[in-house]
């Protein structure tokens, strides 16, 4: 199976990336052959094996469900590219 | 003896017995680094080092320095540096002065050591050949139309090139192996979860591991001590006690058994590589090891295992990045769509996008089971194999890298560049402690031996490695000075 430019496209567009036409044409033929390499997998067989998610089989651990973070949001937003009001500003989304 | 070839035990001696200031070897530091074209930093905190080096020798004039005190080193620009830029190699944060410290950095500062910079790197750790970062290409100081291996490349070429006495790395799929042994020093990506992962800039969240690169094994054992411990800011850190990790150097390794995995010297490894790696084994042989050879039957599918796990995990870790809260926003975005769209196109390099489309990909609807699903459970007999394995034997050996450093421009498509890390992979995938050690010379370019040890087992891959370097001087070959 073999991607098109049109679906390589619209997987940019999914992960919000937008490719200009050369751009388009070189990650076709990238993802094409990364993906190539990963059909290499379709040989083994995983019947019955558990996917691993995690090198150690760690369970997720759990803390006392008590405050522990100060308000730092003059600090965060210092580097912010555009904040008013203690908000995060963006293009208008609703007029 | 130079200031510039002494290890961290030698310059600590130094330091005690008043032979020179820690001011005095930071500043010989930050002359070589001015001097230098090898590009191995992408910020140089000059003041931040002096004024680091100058409280390091107030405390040891009050007798209260630790081993590490007053030492200068270069940290990975992955590590958030509290007021100071971490760029992670990537445009998208050139504009990032990190408002707090990674508990690696905090680590470090609390042993009093002196930060000469932040290390190049490729983009948010994505290459093997240093050549993806926003900063430019690093050159490998043994010859410097060479890459210097990736992507703690910066870190590699500064420890190499007499810059720093030692370097931070980090290792997704072999970062710190891969360029320790093409710049011939001594690298150590410990078990996951042995360091905090914490402020530690995410790549594949489930294989990132931070570790020491140094001269000498002992010097990797010593900044481990400061690295290592349970975190509680990282949900993934151990709850593992940690060891002296120098307690155990002196050991005798007589009696340890060593595989040697027949699937890492078949076809692809280089002749000349093959030899330096198999006089290594025949020197440990000298010194009571016995070999064996042994078989890691799924190492062939690491390569297209970890370029799919590892592109899904980055494609969520980087989607974070969309020019709202910090880091690179595009001009005058018309609406939130286009800021999104154009923030993050114009922000990150063509190999990141690569990875984040992959991922995407194989996390998409439809095609979730066939890659991402079926590269799990490929990474479940990976790490059986190694189970099996250690079984058997107490130590793996191999090539870290099929060859020794390549020309730097010379690999163009991105799988024959994925192919060059299938003997560290996977280490990664299976979560194990890997260690790489300078071994001989190739066409005066540095080749490296891979040890791979047992989960925790880092305090015995330091004693082999260290045992190593009581026998060999591969470790003491510096650079000609240019």
């Amino acid at each position: 199976m073999s991607l098109s430019e049109q679906q390589v496209s619209q997987i940019a567009y999914l992960a919000r990336l937008s490719l200009s036409g050369d751009e388009l044409k070189d990650n076709t033929q990238d993802l094409n052959a990364i993906l190539g390499l990963a059909e290499q997998l379709g040989a083994i067989n995983t019947d019955g094996i558990e996917p691993m998610a995690h090198p150690l089989h760690m369970t997720q651990r759990l803390r006392a469900d008590v405050i522990t973070e100060v308000d730092q949001s003059e600090v965060f937003q210092s580097i912010a590219p555009n904040t008013g009001n203690k908000h995060y500003l963006v293009p208008t989304v609703i007029e | 003896m130079s200031i510039h070839t002494k290890t961290i035990a030698q310059l600590s001696q130094g330091l005690k017995d008043k032979e020179f200031s820690s001011v005095e070897i930071t500043q010989h530091y930050l002359d070589r680094i001015n001097k230098s074209d090898l590009n191995a930093f992408i910020t140089v905190t000059d003041e931040l080092a002096m004024q680091q080096a100058q409280a390091a020798d107030d405390k040891i004039a009050s007798g209260n320095g630790g081993i590490l005190t007053g030492i200068p080193y270069a940290h990975k620009d992955i590590f958030c540096t509290k007021g100071v830029k971490t760029s992670a190699g990537s445009k998208m944060l050139d504009n990032f002065i990190s408002p707090y410290d990674a508990t690696v950095s905090h680590n470090l500062n609390q042993a009093d050591l002196v930060m000469l910079g932040k290390a190049n790197m490729d983009e948010f750790a994505m290459g093997s050949s240093n050549e993806n970062s926003f900063y430019g290409e690093v050159k490998n100081p043994w010859n410097k139309n060479k890459i210097p291996g990736g992507s703690s490349g910066g870190s590699a070429a500064a420890v190499a090139g007499g810059l720093s006495c030692f370097a931070t790395g980090t290792d997704t799929g072999g970062s710190i192996r891969q360029p320790a042994s093409l710049c011939g020093i001594t690298g150590l990506k410990p078990t996951y979860g042995r360091i905090s992962r914490y402020g530690m800039i995410a790549y594949a969240s489930s294989l990132d591991q931070a570790g020491p690169m140094t001269k000498t094994a002992e010097d990797a054992a010593i900044v481990l001590n400061a690295m290592a411990g349970f975190d509680e800011k990282d949900s993934t850190s151990a709850e593992q006690d940690v060891p002296d990790y120098t307690a155990n150097l002196n050991d005798s390794i007589k009696g340890l058994t060593i595989g040697l995995p027949k699937e890492f010297f078949s076809e692809g490894l280089d002749d000349a590589v093959a030899t330096e790696v198999m006089n290594a084994v025949k020197e440990f042989e000298s010194m009571g090891a016995t070999v064996k050879e042994i078989s890691l039957p799924n190492s062939a599918y690491a390569i297209p295992t970890y370029y799919i796990v590892a592109p899904c995990e980055c494609s969520s870790n980087l989607s974070r990045l969309d020019g709202v809260r910090y880091g690179y926003r595009c001009n005058d975005p018309k609406d939130l769509e286009d800021l999104y769209l154009r923030s993050r196109s114009e922000g990150f390099g063509a190999e990141v996008k690569r990875r984040i489309m992959i991922g995407a990909y194989a996390l998409s609807a439809g095609y979730y089971d066939a890659y991402y699903l079926k590269a799990q459970k490929t990474r479940h007999l990976i790490s059986d194999d190694f189970k099996k394995a250690f079984k058997e034997v107490d130590v793996i050996m191999g090539p870290v890298s099929p060859t020794t450093a390549f020309d730097l421009g010379s690999v163009k498509d991105s799988v024959s560049m994925y192919l060059a890390d299938i003997y560290t992979l996977s280490a990664n995938l299976a979560g194990l402690p890997g260690m790489s050690i300078p071994a001989g010379f190739s066409n005066k370019l540095p080749v490296g031996l891979q040890l791979i040890g047992n989960y925790w087992s880092e305090s015995k891959l330091l004693n082999i490695a260290h045992q190593f370097q009581q026998q060999t001087d591969w470790h003491t070959k510096t650079p000609e000075e240019g």
